[in-house]
C-alpha cells in the first residue's frame, strides 16, 4: 500500500509538465491559484494518479485540495 | 473580499462581449417567422441551434391540444403534484409514456432539468456511489453532488475505464448507479450502451440513461440509444424532457422497478415545484402522439443531419466524431469563435455559441442542431453562411 511521500512523490511527477517554467513545486504549491491549472487539467492529473495507483477518486474530496500536500494527504486518507 | 468576487470571470466576459457589441448568451428572439426561422438580435435568420429536432413547435395537432386546455383547464396548476398539482391529464401522459417505452412506471416533472436532477440526486444517497460519464450534463452533475453518494467520473464513453472503476469498487456495486446519456447534448456522439452494459452485466449496479437528446430520433420505435443498441431491459431507469423533440416543456422517468412509485414521493423537484401546466401536458401528449405515427419526421431529420454534416466537414470544419441531429463544430481560438458565432448570424443562420467550461473541452464550439422541419435549402442557406466565415 503507498504511503504519503510515494503519493507526494507521483503528484510532482505528472505535475511538472503542468508547471510554469523555472517554479520549483513543493507541498505547499497550490493547484489552481499558483500552478494555474484549469478545472479540466486537474481531472486529466486525477486521471492520472488514478490509473498509476489503480484507485478511483472521489470528486466529493475535491474542494478539500488546494495544495500539492491536501491531494498527497487525501489519497492517502483513501487507502485507509 | 465581497460575495460577488467571485462572478468577476464572469463580468469580465460579459464587459469584453458588450465592447464587440455581440450578445451570444442569452440572444434574443424577438419574432418567430416558423419552427425553422426567426429575427434573432435584429437579424432575421434560420434556426439552426434549437434543440427542436422533430419541428413541431407550431404543429398545428399539438396547438390545438393546447388552446383547448388552456380554455377547459385555465392556464397553471398553481401547485405541486403532490398537493393541488395532479391533473387527470398528468395521469395520461404517464401512462402514454410508460406505454411508449414499454414500461411498467412513468414520472412527470415539470422540466427536463428537475427530472435528471431530481433521479440523479434521490436514487442515490450516502453510503451509495455514483459512477458517471465525465461530459455528463450539468442536470447529472448538480443532481449528483446533492446525493450525498460518493462519485466517480469515468472517461467521456470509455466503456473500459467504467469496467476498471467498477472493479475497483468491489462489493459496493451493489447499491452503485451507473450514469450515463444517450446522444450527448454537446458533440451529439452517442454513448457505447452495448459496451457499458456488458460491464454492468458483469460488475453489477443499476444504469440511468439521460435521453434527452435522443427521444424520437434512434430505435425502431424512436426511444432512443438504448432502444437502438437493443440493451433497454438493462437500462433501470430512463429520463428525458419534453423540451426538445416533442416541442414543450417538462420531462419525465420511465423504469420497469415498481419502486419508481415510491421514489416519486422522496423527490424534491417533483414535490417542491408546481405541476407543468396543462396546456404543456396537452400539446406534450399530442407530440409524443405524432411522433409515433410520423417516422418519416425521423428519416427527414437523420437526412438533414447527414446533409449538414457532410457539407460542413466538405467546408474544411473540425465537426463532431459522429453525424448527429447535434452538429457541433470546434473553433480553438475562442475570440474566433465569439467573431464566427455573430458572423453567422449577420450571414442568417442562429447557432449556438458553447465556451468553457461549457464545452466538453478547453475549445469553443459552434453547435448547430438541425430539425425535420428544416427544408434541405435551409440545411444548404446554413452552409452557405459557414462557407462565408472563410471568405
Amino acid at each position: 500500500m503507498p504511503d504519503y511521500d510515494e503519493y507526494l512523490a507521483r503528484i510532482y511527477e505528472v505535475l511538472r509538465p503542468f508547471a510554469k517554467q523555472g517554479l520549483l513545486l513543493n507541498e505547499d504549491s497550490e493547484l489552481v491559484t499558483e500552478l494555474g491549472l484549469t478545472s479540466l487539467q486537474v481531472m486529466e492529473l486525477i486521471e492520472q494518479i488514478e490509473d498509476y495507483f489503480d484507485i478511483s477518486v472521489p470528486l466529493n474530496i475535491l474542494p478539500d485540495i488546494r495544495t500539492v500536500r491536501d491531494l498527497a494527504q487525501q489519497l492517502e486518507r483513501l487507502n485507509t | 473580499m465581497s460575495l460577488f468576487d467571485k462572478f468577476q470571470p464572469l463580468i469580465d466576459i460579459r464587459a469584453e462581449l458588450d465592447k464587440l457589441g455581440i450578445m451570444p448568451f442569452g440572444a434574443v428572439t424577438e419574432k418567430l417567422l416558423s419552427a425553422t426561422e426567426g429575427v434573432v438580435n435584429g437579424h432575421e435568420v434560420i434556426l439552426a441551434g434549437t434543440n427542436n429536432y422533430l419541428g413541431l413547435t407550431f404543429d398545428p395537432e399539438c396547438i390545438a391540444a393546447a388552446r383547448q386546455a388552456l380554455e377547459e383547464q385555465g392556464t397553471g396548476t398553481t401547485g405541486s403534484r403532490m398537493a393541488n398539482g395532479t391533473f387527470a391529464d398528468h395521469l395520461r401522459l404517464e401512462e402514454e409514456l410508460a406505454a411508449f417505452f414499454d414500461r411498467r412506471h412513468a414520472i412527470v416533472f415539470s422540466t427536463g432539468y428537475a427530472a435528471t436532477m431530481g433521479m440523479c440526486s434521490t436514487l442515490a444517497g450516502p453510503g451509495d456511489v455514483i459512477v458517471l460519464d465525465a461530459d455528463s450534463h450539468a442536470s447529472i452533475y448538480d443532481g449528483v453532488r446533492l446525493s450525498g453518494a460518493d462519485i466517480i467520473r469515468f472517461r467521456h464513453n470509455d466503456a473500459a475505464d467504467l469496467e476498471k472503476r467498477l472493479r475497483r469498487l468491489g462489493e459496493r456495486t451493489e447499491n452503485t448507479l451507473i450514469i450515463t446519456e444517450g446522444i450527448f447534448s454537446m458533440l451529439g456522439d452517442q454513448a457505447p450502451l452495448a459496451d457499458i452494459v456488458e460491464v454492468k452485466r458483469k460488475y453489477g449496479g443499476m444504469l440511468l440513461v439521460d435521453e434527452a437528446h435522443s427521444l424520437g430520433m434512434l430505435g425502431e420505435h424512436g426511444r432512443g440509444v438504448a432502444e437502438q443498441a437493443g440493451v433497454e431491459d438493462d437500462v433501470d431507469f430512463v429520463v428525458g424532457t419534453f423540451s426538445k423533440s416533442l416541442g414543450a416543456i417538462g420531462g419525465y422517468c420511465v423504469s420497469n422497478h415498481p419502486q419508481l412509485e415510491a421514489v416519486r414521493f422522496a423527490t424534491r423537484s417533483y414535490i417542491f415545484t408546481a405541476s407543468p401546466s396543462p396546456s404543456v401536458i396537452a400539446s406534450t401528449r399530442a407530440a409524443l402522439r405524432i411522433m409515433q405515427q410520423r417516422p418519416e419526421l425521423r428519416e427527414r431529420l437523420w437526412e438533414n443531419a447527414h446533409r449538414l454534416y457532410d457539407g460542413l466537414r466538405e467546408l474544411g470544419f473540425q465537426v463532431s466524431p459522429q453525424v448527429s441531429p447535434v452538429v457541433a463544430v470546434t473553433i480553438e481560438d475562442r475570440d474566433q469563435a465569439i467573431a464566427w458565432w455573430n458572423e453567422l448570424l449577420e450571414r442568417g443562420a442562429y447557432v449556438n455559441l458553447v465556451m468553457p467550461p461549457a464545452s466538453p473541452t478547453v475549445h469553443s464550439l459552434l453547435r448547430c442542431s438541425v430539425s425535420a422541419a428544416h427544408a434541405p435549402q435551409q440545411i444548404d442557406r446554413i452552409l452557405d453562411a459557414f462557407a462565408g466565415l472563410k471568405g
